[in-house]
């Protein structure tokens, strides 16, 4: 049988949704109303029957210890593997690049005696079968296999990627690490299967060299050496890099296909669950195009938004294209467009919180 | 097993008769209610909430879904090292064995599980009712009292008081008397079917019962009146607040519905007071640009496209456009295809709905969609 251990890999992942990663690293921004964004890597693993995964993280993990506890959620509280929370090992930050990281828990991937390790990150909203990808591994007979989307958002110019190209045999020639991608590139989601072994290889020899800083530089720099296959992700997944294309995204939700994909298709997306009651609409509540999460009351009007669990929106109160975490409290009578309230932010009553143009944020427990 | 000082005995096997087709395949404390609970969720919830960590849950008739939805109690934070959930089915011994004769009888079969956690009280409560309760004040209340027993009591409507156990107090709350269904009743104080015992009284008194072959192995109907025949300390410990049994259709309809009023007496979303359920792993309710949803209760999963009106929407219905929905009741995973008219309706979970059917009565009546089949029943 195979063993397979997961790695979601936070060494590195960029801070840069504004005010939504000032307190918390960018794996655990909410997202889809009830979520936060490690939830769908973590799922996958889940439901791929993987379970011993190990969160490699190095800052600002305070929220997301919170949220994924034992690993219970996920079904990774386990005497046999289980969660692996990895704060860094000592408290310096060393350099950029995850080797170090790797290395640190080098013995994870020894004492667990699997044949394969997954890595993927915390910020891909998918659902993906991590069981195919090992599958199309061992038919290719691959050392290595990337897993890539052809980038088809042409809203990405301007952000970085990791760009890869293949031959006719799907064999990786060139893997060209934080570059602007083109439309239609096909674009490397940080997701890499190969065996533990090699991965303990590659990284006791880039430490011993000090040649590479990450296991991605390591690839990239070794194609001729390894047998690195590209694997095509047909699905649907999200490119977040900025507040921008978080608001894009999360509206995106708002079409059917979308949340059928995500959260029917293949396995249940698992969360950290509130105990929170139904919904409930009050007689003057009007709800069009959205969505909403247990523990809202509603007596006010909301359009085209997204409201997470336990927020309550007085008479007459007005929501339109916005996104509305946690707890917030939006009084009678109060307006609300375009903009991402973060957790409990407070709204008094008649207030106006609109934004022109730019979707904009509001920090964690502002009053306005 | 380390001493307990109060640990719940939870009955929770009772079929539910007058819940017709709804309980052909469950329990009625596995009936779903509220958008999301089953109706045992309440009691689980109260002894979690109350402190009691020991709870063992009597089942009989159709045990299976209360069976793999308690699992080993999580939902409700009762996984515990020491005590936590344990149901307890009817089982056979060397000597043979029996079902559950009665209340008293199921408890009586288990007093070996009593016994391993030597208990000072016994919290004996029914998996059949909706209510929020602190147990613990209860149990505070017996203590002071030093009672032998003590009987949760609620005031109900003069002209309702036929339909319960009556107890008839003196001043200080001591129960002198009580009258099952009386036709002609002394006072309005039902009993809730919330009892504490003192573990010796309640053993001796048990086991007492059982050895008289004319019992019927019931509390109310034998251990009660025994006591109070023996002279005992019962005493009555008066609640206030919202108490529901959803014995019938028509009462868990409105029990439903209470909950769409702008101020419901009995509070489901209480910080301090969490009405604990197993989840279903759902996304977020999807309300579409044509819906209109008001005075309703919609769970997660949900994906909306018609009108909802003065409804409880359980996880993962779907309800297709230019359908309306009014004054009904939507249990798990029901699709509702298009242009549907629901009226004062029960639909049991699972249920498919094609486009186009009109269901339910006008006048007031509540119809049970249930096994593919309307039932109607007469207010």
């Amino acid at each position: 049988m195979r063993k397979v251990v997961g790695v979601i890999n936070l060494i590195d992942e960029k801070n840069d949704l504004s005010e939504l990663t000032s307190h918390r690293s960018f794996a655990s921004v909410p997202f889809a109303g009830r979520y936060r964004l490690i939830d769908f890597s973590l799922s996958s693993m889940t439901n791929a029957g993987i379970n011993t995964v190990a969160v490699f993280t190095r800052e600002k993990y305070r929220s997301l210890l919170d949220h994924l506890g034992s690993g219970k959620e996920w079904d990774l509280d386990r005497h046999q593997g289980g969660l692996f929370f990895q704060p860094p090992a000592s408290e310096e930050r060393i350099e950029n690049g995850d080797i170090r990281s790797f290395y640190e828990n080098l013995s994870y991937f020894k004492r667990s005696l699997s044949n394969y390790v997954v890595v993927t990150n915390g910020k891909l909203v998918w659902n993906v079968d991590f069981n195919s990808v090992i599958d199309e591994h061992e038919e290719n007979g691959a050392d290595i296999t990337l897993v890539y989307k052809p980038c088809d958002d042409p809203y990405v110019s301007g952000n970085t990627y990791n760009v890869l190209y293949t031959n006719e045999e799907n064999r990786v020639e060139k893997l060209n690490l934080d570059v602007e991608p083109l439309p239609g590139d096909d674009v490397y989601l940080n997701t890499f299967v190969m065996k533990s072994s090699l991965l303990i290889s590659i990284v006791e020899e880039s430490m011993e060299t000090g040649k590479y800083k990450s296991v991605n530089e390591a690839i990239a720099s070794n194609l001729e050496r390894y047998n690195v296959h590209g694997c095509h992700f047909g699905g649907y997944v999200t490119f977040i890099d900025n507040v921008e294309s978080y608001y894009r995204y999360s509206m995106e939700l708002l079409d059917p296909n979308v949340t059928q994909e995500l959260f029917y298709n293949k396995g249940p997306i698992y969360t950290k669950v509130k105990h929170e009651a139904p919904a409930k609409y009050d007689e003057s509540s009007t709800v069009a195009n959205s969505l909403i999460a247990n523990g809202c009351k509603i007596s006010g009007t909301v359009e085209n938004s997204i409201l997470f669990r336990g927020i309550r929106v007085g008479k007459g109160a007005i929501i339109r294209n916005s996104i509305i975490m946690q707890k917030c409290e939006i009084g009678e009578g109060a307006v609300i467009e375009n903009v991402i309230l973060d957790k409990d932010v407070s709204v008094s009553p008649h207030e106006k919180v609109t934004s022109e143009d730019e979707p904009r944020v509001i920090a964690k427990s502002t009053v306005i | 097993m380390s001493k307990k000082r109060c640990v719940a005995m939870l009955l929770a096997g009772g079929q539910g008769t007058r819940l017709g087709k709804l309980t052909t395949r469950l329990a009625k404390p596995a009936v779903p209610f509220g958008g999301k609970y089953r109706i045992i969720d309440f009691t689980l919830s109260n002894c979690s909430n109350s402190g009691i960590d020991t709870v063992g849950v009597l089942t009989q008739y159709q045990p299976y879904i209360l069976n793999s939805y308690i699992g080993i109690g999580s939902a409700w934070d009762l996984d515990r090292k020491n005590g936590g959930v344990s149901v307890l089915p009817p089982f056979l011994g060397q000597k043979g064995g029996e079902w559950y004769k009665g209340t008293a009888n199921a408890i009586y079969q288990n007093m070996y599980y009593l016994r391993q956690y030597d208990p000072e009280y016994v919290l004996v409560i029914s998996g059949d009712h909706i209510y929020r309760m602190d147990y613990s004040e209860m149990l505070d209340y017996h203590e002071e009292k030093g009672a032998d027993a003590t009987i949760a009591v609620l005031e109900v409507p003069w002209n309702e008081a036929n339909r319960f156990g009556i107890m008839n107090t003196d001043d200080d709350d001591r129960i002198v008397e009580f009258q099952e269904k009386p036709a002609e009743p002394k006072t309005n104080l039902a009993s809730m079917g919330v009892y504490i015992f003192s573990w010796k009284a309640l053993e001796k008194y048990l086991t007492e019962d059982e050895q008289n072959p004319n019992s019927s192995n019931d509390f109310g109907k034998d251990i009660i009146p025994a006591m109070i025949e023996d002279q005992k300390d019962l005493y009555a410990y008066s609640f206030s607040g919202y108490w529901k049994d959803v014995g019938t259709l028509q009462s868990l309809w409105e029990a439903n519905m209470d909950l769409l009023d702008d101020d419901p007496d009995l509070i489901l979303n209480d910080p301090s007071w969490r009405i604990y359920s197993v989840n279903p792993n759902q996304p977020p309710q999807y309300i579409a640009p044509k819906a209109n949803v008001s005075r309703s209760l919609v769970n997660e999963g949900c994906v909306v496209y018609g009108d909802v009106y003065r409804s409880v929407l359980f996880y993962g219905v779907h309800v297709g456009l230019g359908t309306t929905i009014k004054n009904s009741i939507i249990m798990p995973d029901v699709k509702i295809g298009a242009n549907v008219k629901i009226e004062n309706a029960i639909i049991e979970s699972g249920t498919v709905i094609e486009d186009g059917m009109e269901l339910g009565n006008k006048d007031g009546s509540i119809s049970l969609i249930a096994d593919g089949e309307i039932v109607s029943v007469p207010k």
